[in-house]
């Protein structure tokens, strides 16, 4: 006790800086070392230490009034007696505090102190009723409000750093009481209430620090989402930091594998990240480096596909909550949320569908229809990206999942989009080609479309075929429109006319390429042209094409031999492979026997 | 003995938000020799990742890819095996083994990988073997319902190559397997 005293009177003018230094920190030590053996000696038990040795010692605490050794010695008594002991007398502990200097650094006193209380909760789980005993919460809570309250100049990173401390501490003790959690969060706002969004680097680290733990300790976003004040602390970060933030709390949500189920919750989620779904004020999308923005709308897309509920009408609430919120993102987060959220709906159509939908006298809101029509609004708003291919190969899957469904105009409807989409706006030679094949194998798999809107359809496709703009993207879409005539299974249509029509066409168009080439290069032109088509005619002759003569097929083998022996032919190695292999092929039908043996018999390789 | 990764269609992160766990486990760096994937990744973050599995790596285009220059069709020898990779949607009708069967010749390969139809399917014809992955991640098809997440791993051993097919069926990874043996007199272009 006396070497407290003698603390204070070192504080004399008398002495230089640099000696008064020297003896008060022998002085400490000294003090230190005191109380470290204090707290060894048997006879101090708890009762002691509760009633005689704590009060006096924190007397002279206050008593000298000397910033550094007040300091110094409230961790000491922390440091050096049990955490037991701390709890039960945590009141006399915390009433000392506002006492102290104004000067003195109590929050990291109470922050250590929390700490220390936080690893001993941890330690055990019998001790943790003890918490709840003394109010543990209750009394720290109050002690750090008014620290604060008192020191008016603390800045922001004071304060939060107290509550990242009270936070940890509560997630600790009482994990279960998300009221506490939610009031430690609230106390925050509180004190940043009034105050600008937060330019400091080190007050900002401390909000993620806060906001994290939840997340952390939790493991389930859903439990973070019915903290009110949860979204509140996030709108005092500067953007940047927010959408950091709510990086992190969609990785929380993948990496746990949460489902998020409701679309009350998913609305709560999307107000969270919302710095991801669309441009904040102050902050246009251009700032932010290009591949930053990508890997942000990709982890949005990502979570889409964990927003899920397998009753349909609740489904349906989240895909339309979804949707209202990926609508506000604009043209350049467009293409990145609008698939994950087409394909989720395309899936729950399928659910539908199994479903035979005959829920008797209620009001079914989920039906296929009603999420068509949602998908083509969806859809449309691609336009304004714009982002056409992306749209017609959307606009197909819609097509197909209409055709089983049995919703011919709707179908019809998808086609017509993508056919607009086509004519208007997909003007890329390459690009074109890769719709034009989409098209067609998505028509050919078409078994809803009547005659007449089925014969709009294969004439268009057919006719831009041929209008592509190489010749032999133009020869290929056109014999790949001929599957467009002949369907394997047993109702599918099988008109043979229309089949060799396109093979026919094609082959026109094969030796057309072939005299250009003659006429622009001086040699042959494309003979594997001539071989895929040769290869087609066989793929109809076995599938029984009352059109396709052996002798045609004869002619066309004969036809490749000249083109490729001719004097201006120039070895194309593999083109003679393929050729070869097919030969082969040939061959080896012919070899099998029984029917197909029979077909191939007249034809001579 | 050679192995080499199949796999595709996964469809990240327009339809599937990422590899199943029970996969990413399997597929450790360092294992396999190649990879060849049929399309459909379909960012720069698969891409990666799947390179750091291994980095010889073939990719063929699917018509969702972010990475417009993969190349429509890709051929390949491995061992005494000519292998040939193409995403499928180019091939219609969709999954038609003939039709395949075309490409396969066109390529002149033994071995086809192709996608598209996110349904495995391992087929031998008199021209050699067509081999479908599947879809890694179990994507959505508008062709296939139902689809399990899958992919294939191959071991060549001189002539003979082992297809080994991993299925996620009901969260539990089943493999099955079937051998293929390439006859001696195999046929070369020249």
């Amino acid at each position: 006790m006396h070497g407290i005293q003698s603390l204070h009177v070192l504080k004399g003018p008398v002495r230089e800086k640099e000696k008064r230094e020297k003896e008060r920190s022998e002085l400490r030590d000294l003090v230190g070392k005191n109380l470290h053996v204090l707290s060894q000696i048997e006879g101090v038990d708890l009762d002691m230490y509760k009633d005689t040795v704590l009060p006096r010692v924190l007397e002279q605490v206050v008593n000298c009034k000397d910033e550094l050794a007040q300091y110094y010695l409230m961790d000491c008594i922390i440091q050096v007696f049990p955490d037991e002991y701390h709890l039960q007398t945590l009141e006399t502990l915390l009433g000392a505090c506002p006492q102290l200097q104004s000067t003195v650094d109590i929050k990291t006193v109470l922050s250590q102190l929390m700490d220390r209380l936080s690893n001993y909760a941890a330690s055990s789980a019998e001790v943790l009723p003890e918490f709840l005993q003394v109010e543990a919460f209750t009394k720290l809570s109050n002690a750090i409000g008014k620290v604060i309250e008192a020191q008016v100049d603390m800045p922001a990173v004071g304060a939060i750093t107290l509550y990242v401390s009270l936070l940890t501490f509560t997630l600790r003790v009482h994990p279960d009481r998300l009221d506490y959690v939610d009031q430690v969060l609230g106390a925050c706002v509180k004190k940043l209430s009034g105050k600008a969004r937060l330019e400091d680097g080190k007050a900002t680290k401390q909000i993620v620090a806060l906001l994290s733990a939840p997340l952390e300790k939790y493991n389930d976003i859903v439990t973070a989402l019915e903290l009110s004040n949860y979204p509140r602390v996030m709108d005092y970060l500067d953007n940047a930091t927010n959408k950091v933030m709510a990086v992190v709390i969609i990785q929380s949500i993948m990496k746990n594998n949460t489902y998020i189920s409701t679309s009350d919750k998913v609305e709560a989620l999307f107000e969270l990240i919302k710095g991801l779904i669309k441009d904040l004020d102050g902050s246009p999308v251009d700032e932010l480096d290009e591949e930053d923005f990508k890997e942000e709308q990709n982890s949005v897309a990502r979570l889409i596909h964990m927003l899920y509920n397998d009753d349909p009408e609740e489904m349906l609430k989240i895909i339309c909550t979804v949707r209202k919120h990926i609508l506000t993102g604009g043209p350049k987060r467009l293409p990145f949320t609008v698939p994950p959220l087409i394909f989720s709906a395309l899936k729950l159509v399928r659910q539908l569908q199994g479903q035979d939908g005959d829920v008797v006298g209620e009001d079914v809101p989920a039906t296929p229809k009603k999420i068509f029509q949602l998908l083509h609004q969806t859809i449309e708003a691609l336009s304004s990206v714009p982002a056409p291919e992306l749209a017609l190969r959307l606009y197909l899957q819609c097509a197909e999942a209409a055709n089983d469904c049995d919703l011919e105009p709707v179908a019809y409807e998808f086609f017509t989009q993508a056919f607009i989409l086509y004519e208007e706006e997909i003007a890329d030679s390459k690009a074109q080609v890769t719709a034009i094949h989409l098209i067609i194998g998505t028509l050919q798999r078409m078994n809803i479309f009547g005659v007449e809107n089925r014969d709009t359809l294969t004439h268009k496709a057919t006719g831009y075929s041929a209008k592509l703009l190489k010749k032999p993207d133009q020869c290929r879409a056109v014999y790949a429109c001929s599957h467009l005539f002949w369907v394997d299974d047993q109702d599918g249509m099988k008109d043979g006319e229309r089949v060799i029509l396109c093979l026919k066409r094609a082959l026109r168009i094969a030796n057309a390429a072939q005299q250009m080439a003659n006429v622009t290069r001086g040699s042959n032109g494309p003979v594997t042209l001539f071989v895929e088509i040769l290869n087609k005619y066989l793929y109809f002759f076995e599938k029984g094409n009352p059109q396709i003569y052996s002798a045609a097929i004869q002619d066309l083998v004969e036809l490749i031999k000249t083109e490729m022996q001719g004097d201006m032919a120039t070895p194309d190695p593999s083109a003679n492979a393929f050729f070869a292999s097919s030969l082969r092929y040939i061959q080896f039908q012919k070899q099998k026997g029984g029917i197909m043996g029979e077909k191939y018999e007249s034809i001579k390789v | 003995m050679v192995l080499v990764l199949a796999l595709g269609d996964l469809h990240i992160p327009h339809r599937a938000p990422d590899l199943p766990a029970k996969f990413k486990s399997m597929l450790v760096p360092g294992k396999i020799q190649h990879i060849i994937c049929t399309g459909n990744l379909c960012i720069k973050e698969v891409h990666d990742y799947l390179k750091s599995l291994c980095p010889d790596m073939h990719v063929t285009r699917g018509e969702y890819d972010e990475d417009a220059r993969y190349p429509e069709t890709k051929t390949l020898t491995i061992g005494q095996f000519k292998l040939g990779l193409c995403h499928g949607h180019q091939v219609i009708p969709w999954g038609d083994l003939d039709s395949l069967a075309m490409l396969q010749r066109q390529l002149d390969v033994d071995i086809l990988v192709t996608g598209h139809t996110h349904q495995f399917k391992a087929y031998k014809h008199e021209g050699g073997v067509v081999i479908n992955p599947g879809s890694a991640t179990g994507a959505y098809s508008s062709i296939t319902y139902d689809v399990n997440p899958s992919f294939v791993l191959m071991d060549i051993d001189g002539l003979r190559v082992v297809v080994y097919v991993y299925e996620l069926i009901d969260g539990e990874v089943k493999v099955d397997k079937i051998d293929f043996k390439k006859t001696a007199t195999a046929h070369s272009a020249h």
